[in-house]
């Protein structure tokens, strides 16, 4: 019964409930203390009852709409704490909009909403729908901060993510055509029973990844992201750069393993593509980033190198026969370490910026003197991101590198690791600004407790998983149990 | 009974930073002295380990002081530890210099608290790679000193310190991220990232050539060494580095390629090496005798025994890759005699120059009557360097060279000897040349005021030569042991 399967959406409906409360006690409360409060309860309560429906691997709800598997609430869970983090590390930053604070958690909340849903969808329509209620979402976050830099990243963000939209449901509808269903179980059926694919359909499927090749922000769909990145609020940016891209992985693997995993020719098809394109877009991302001068913008560039890396993943899982877990493990290793490596790196920039207003890498010169915490939180996440011990980064990088090897993609590694050099010219650059060279001011940086938390979270985690990563790599182990395969 | 030996020595100093970074504002000499006690104890227990160690027929080709913990179940990494004949003596030695590193730094100013817990991680993160059985501990240490030396030159160093500390970077990071490729592809062949179990194991593969895999790990091992022509890190970091990191980066740290090289190129790949063996001897030829010449020109001290630490190492990589195993324990023992020769030179030009503030032979003379201490060390520190009898450094050449000589496995290691030992008649020129600029001569009026060394001073330099005499004058503490360690690789290559 449909009423019986509400149980399944709770996160998702809990989470809703928090973010009209919100609106409405925005309308009433002058104290906008309140609202982060609400929002941290409210993402708390809905990870409660994802937490609750851990274990229920593998069914399907609203007529195969949804799937509740390990893989998606394990993906839930990630936005959730992504979500908490970002709301903890707005708190100052929100002063700037200081009349729409009520509208800017709760707008965050329902992309959450939609993200969440996004990582659980297994029919085409639910991934569309989904898709859009988290883009428009965002949309209206990144300009949210409504000045000129703001507003067109918001426009051009809104123009592109439409343009990509309409792809990936060109693809979708091909696909329907074609194989007359938009369930992604009865899609593999569909392959099962045939040995060929006409070449309509086989675009369909390249349009299906170049529609989630921008949320994802692959080489050629990355042109959105440095304007983007450096226009909206820091914390939407560090949103997008983890949460937005973390789902956007989880579906992509998700319909390309449940789709279109079988049979071999097939996984074969689209691997190739995707070799191709994790090659290109770590070399564009990593080359790019070096001559970057502003941190946001360089961060942009650094999570198109980092998607590059995770398509090493995706590919290696396509040529895999019979979808390797330990694979999808890695996927899902790198996407959790790189979240809280990444969050961790934007809250200390949110902080600082909070204090000298500015995003220029030059203007971090002696950070490591005003506030030695911020910038050893800081030089931490950046060790991190380039795959230096002894940090979560590097694990994963192992990890998921070494699954390509596994799968013969030695030359990709070879690139990839190529590429780790590269990005350690423009990582180590901040470092050196920050902890060489005189402040121009002696001005003390500091931040708020919720800010100081946040990072401590991550950089404690980042640690952890970069020394003991065994139970980690067992929860991640856990979470590759997919619906339908 | 398992007390963890290895794990003590790994963590006592990464315990003495988390005591150094947890205490509020400590004082400068509140840190120094948690740091020396933290690193003395580490020192301690590896020499006491090296008493304990086994060295009955027996254990030849066993791992000693065992320690195995699953670590990353998912792809078969362990927590793992182990030493035999080759790795302690280079354990000892960096306990050893960790120690004296701590001693020389004894007068920093700046930023004390950072300096000595970068100083304490990079003994730690060098450790780890000598006492690793796992490919992935291993690597993951290998990276973890980059850090720390990052940080101690481009903030501690002088000169071109960001330039220098920037390409030492790259270049580290571009020979690991080769050996990352070749660790993964080696785990692909043989499903195991035990070190014990892949010395010897025959590796057989159609998914990548066996060549390409010895040159996909070798690329790390020559960039750190350093082979020629890929030394060029090594003058610029050295000149620009502290004297501390000085001391540790030619003491121990070059000798992680030396160390790897033997671990994993050698007994994993015994075949490839015997065949490209000429072509790594070439290089090592010409390393020694063109990191000499070179050496001849320099006017800076630092950089002058940079120069001459590029033409020993030569010895070492020759003497690995006349692969016999006189040669093989002659480079060993050539990588701890380079070690605390090396380490030694490095804290006495840091001397001369805390006293003089130049290190250029241009402007330094007669410096014998102002400081006669500093002179009698410097002067047994370059002798030797020269490899004069007595000293552990003639002991490891002739060793090197000995074995070398003999070798059969390799067409033609006696011309390269022959050629390689020219490099000995060019250290005792440019030592001797060197000595006698900066001591002899005319003294300079504008150094009389300079003091000689004093006790802290005394106590370090003074450990150095203990160590380069006691071994010089009874080789077989180290050797006996060192040949229990290559003995089972010399094996492998039918020798």
């Amino acid at each position: 019964m449909l009423i019986d399967e509400m149980k399944y959406i709770t996160p998702e409906i809990s989470l809703l409930c928090f973010a009209l409360l919100i609106v409405v006690v925005d309308l009433f409360v002058t104290r906008k203390g309140v609202l982060p409060i609400l929002s941290v309860i409210g993402a708390l309560v809905a990870a409660f009852f994802t937490v609750g429906l851990w274990g229920n691997g593998g069914i399907s709800a609203f007529n195969n709409m949804i799937a509740i598997d390990q893989f998606g609430l394990f993906f839930k869970l990630l936005i959730l704490a992504s979500l908490v983090l970002v709301v903890m590390a707005s708190n100052k930053y929100v002063l700037k909009f200081e009349k729409f604070q009520g509208e800017y958690y709760a707008v965050l909340m329902l992309s959450a909403i939609g993200l969440m849903l996004l990582v659980s969808a297994v029919n085409l329509i639910t991934i569309y729908v989904s898709l859009e209620l988290s883009s428009i979402s965002l949309y209206a976050l990144v300009s949210f901060l409504k000045d000129k830099a703001s507003s067109e990243a918001g426009l051009k963000y809104l123009i592109l993510g439409a343009v990509a939209s309409a792809i990936l449901l060109y693809g979708m509808a091909l696909t329907f055509g074609l194989t007359g269903s938009t369930g992604l179980t009865a899609i593999a059926d569909y392959f099962r029973t045939s040995s060929t694919a006409s070449p309509l359909l086989l675009t369909g499927l390249v349009l299906i990844i170049a529609g989630f090749g921008f949320k994802i922000a692959s080489v050629p769909f990355q042109l959105w992201v440095p304007d983007v990145y450096e226009g909206a609020p820091t914390p939407i940016t560090a949103y997008l750069s983890v949460a937005s891209k973390a789902a956007g992985f989880a579906v992509i693997t998700r319909i390309l393993m449940t789709a279109f995993g079988q049979p071999d020719w097939l996984h074969a098809e689209w691997a190739i593509i995707i070799a191709v394109l994790a090659a290109l877009t770590m070399t564009v991302g990593n080359v790019t980033a070096l001559v970057q001068t502003n941190i946001k913008r360089l961060f942009g560039y650094s999570s198109i190198a980092q998607a590059g890396y995770l398509m090493v993943g995706l590919a290696a899982m396509g040529m895999a026969t019979q979808g390797n877990a330990d694979i999808r493990s890695g996927i899902i290793f790198f996407l959790f370490s790189y979240t809280l490596t990444n969050l961790g790196a934007f809250i200390a920039i949110i902080a600082i910026s909070n204090k000298i207003d500015s995003d220029q890498i030059a203007d971090y010169t002696g950070m490591g003197k005003r506030s030695p915490l911020l910038a050893g939180a800081l030089t931490l996440f950046l060790v991190s991101l380039t795959g230096l011990p002894p940090t979560a980064g590097l694990i994963a990088k192992i990890y998921i590198f070494n699954g390509a090897v596994d799968q013969g993609l030695l030359w990709l590694v070879v690139i990839a690791v190529i590429n780790s050099v590269i990005s350690a010219f423009y990582y180590f650059r901040v470092v050196k600004v920050m902890w060489m060279g005189e402040p121009a001011s002696q001005d003390k940086v500091t931040s708020s407790w919720p800010e100081w938390t946040a990072l401590a979270v991550c950089c404690i985690m980042v640690v952890i998983i970069g020394v003991a990563p065994g139970a980690f790599v067992g929860l991640t182990q856990a979470a590759v149990k997919m619906f339908g395969i | 009974m398992n007390l963890n030996l290895l794990s003590w020595i790994i963590f006592l100093p990464i315990i003495g930073i988390i005591v150094i970074a947890v205490l509020p504002k400590p004082g400068q000499k509140t840190v120094k002295w948690i740091a020396l006690s933290f690193a003395l104890a580490s020192f301690l227990i590896s020499i006491a380990m090296f008493w304990m160690f086994d060295r009955s027929g027996s254990a030849i080709g066993h791992m000693q002081f065992e320690e195995k913990i699953a670590w990353i179940p998912a792809i078969n990494a362990y927590y793992h530890l182990g030493v035999d004949g080759l790795s302690i003596p280079l354990v000892i030695l960096m306990t050893f210099l960790g120690v004296v590193s701590v001693l020389v730094s004894w007068k920093i100013q700046l930023r004390p608290k950072e300096y000595f817990i970068w100083i304490l991680l990079l003994e730690s993160s060098i450790l780890g790679v000598f006492c690793s059985l796992d490919l992935i501990l291993f690597f993951l240490f290998w990276e973890l000193e980059l850090i720390p030396m990052y940080f101690l030159i481009s903030i501690w160093g002088s000169g071109r310190k960001e330039y220098a500390a920037n390409k030492y970077l790259i270049y580290t990071l571009v020979g690991s991220s080769f050996m990352l490729a070749g660790i993964l592809s080696t785990y692909f062949i043989t499903h195991t990232f035990d070190l014990t179990a892949l010395a010897g194991i025959s590796i057989t593969s159609s998914f990548i050539p066996l060549t390409v895999l010895f040159f996909l790990l070798i690329v790390g091992f020559a960039i750190k060494l350093p082979v020629f022509p890929l030394h060029t890190w090594l003058p610029d970091a050295h000149t620009n580095a502290p004297t501390a990191a000085s001391v540790i980066l030619a003491g121990a740290l070059l000798k992680m390629g030396g160390y790897g090289m033997i671990r994993l190129c050698v007994s994993m790949l015994p075949q490839i090496a015997v065949q490209y063996a000429p072509v790594m001897c070439t290089l090592a030829v010409i390393g020694v005798v063109y990191g000499a010449a070179v050496t001849m020109r320099q006017t800076d001290l630092k950089r002058l025994i940079a120069y001459s630490s590029v033409s020993h190492m030569g010895y070492v990589l020759l003497g690995i890759f006349a692969l016999n195993q006189v040669s093989l324990a002659g480079a060993s023992l050539q990588m701890f005699s380079h070690g605390v020769i090396t380490g030694l030179l490095f804290a006495m030009v840091g001397l001369v120059y805390d006293k003089t503030h130049t290190r250029d032979l241009n402007n330094l003379s007669g410096l014998a009557r102002q400081m006669p201490i500093i002179v009698v060390v410097f002067s047994i520190a370059g002798l030797a360097s020269l490899g004069l009898p007595g000293t552990v450094g003639f002991i490891a050449e002739f060793i090197t060279f000995a074995g070398s000589f003999a070798s059969i496995t390799i067409a033609g290691m006696k011309i390269f000897t022959l050629i390689a030992v020219t490099g000995v008649v060019v250290t005792a020129g440019y030592m001797l040349w060197m000595l006698q600029r900066v001591f002899y001569g005319y003294p300079l009026d504008k150094y009389n005021g300079v003091k000689d060394a004093d006790a802290v001073e005394m106590i370090s330099t003074f450990s150095f030569v203990a160590v380069i005499m006691a071994v010089g004058i009874y080789p077989a503490v180290l050797t006996n042991v060192i040949n229990m360690g290559v003995a089972p690789i010399a094996r492998l290559i039918g020798m």
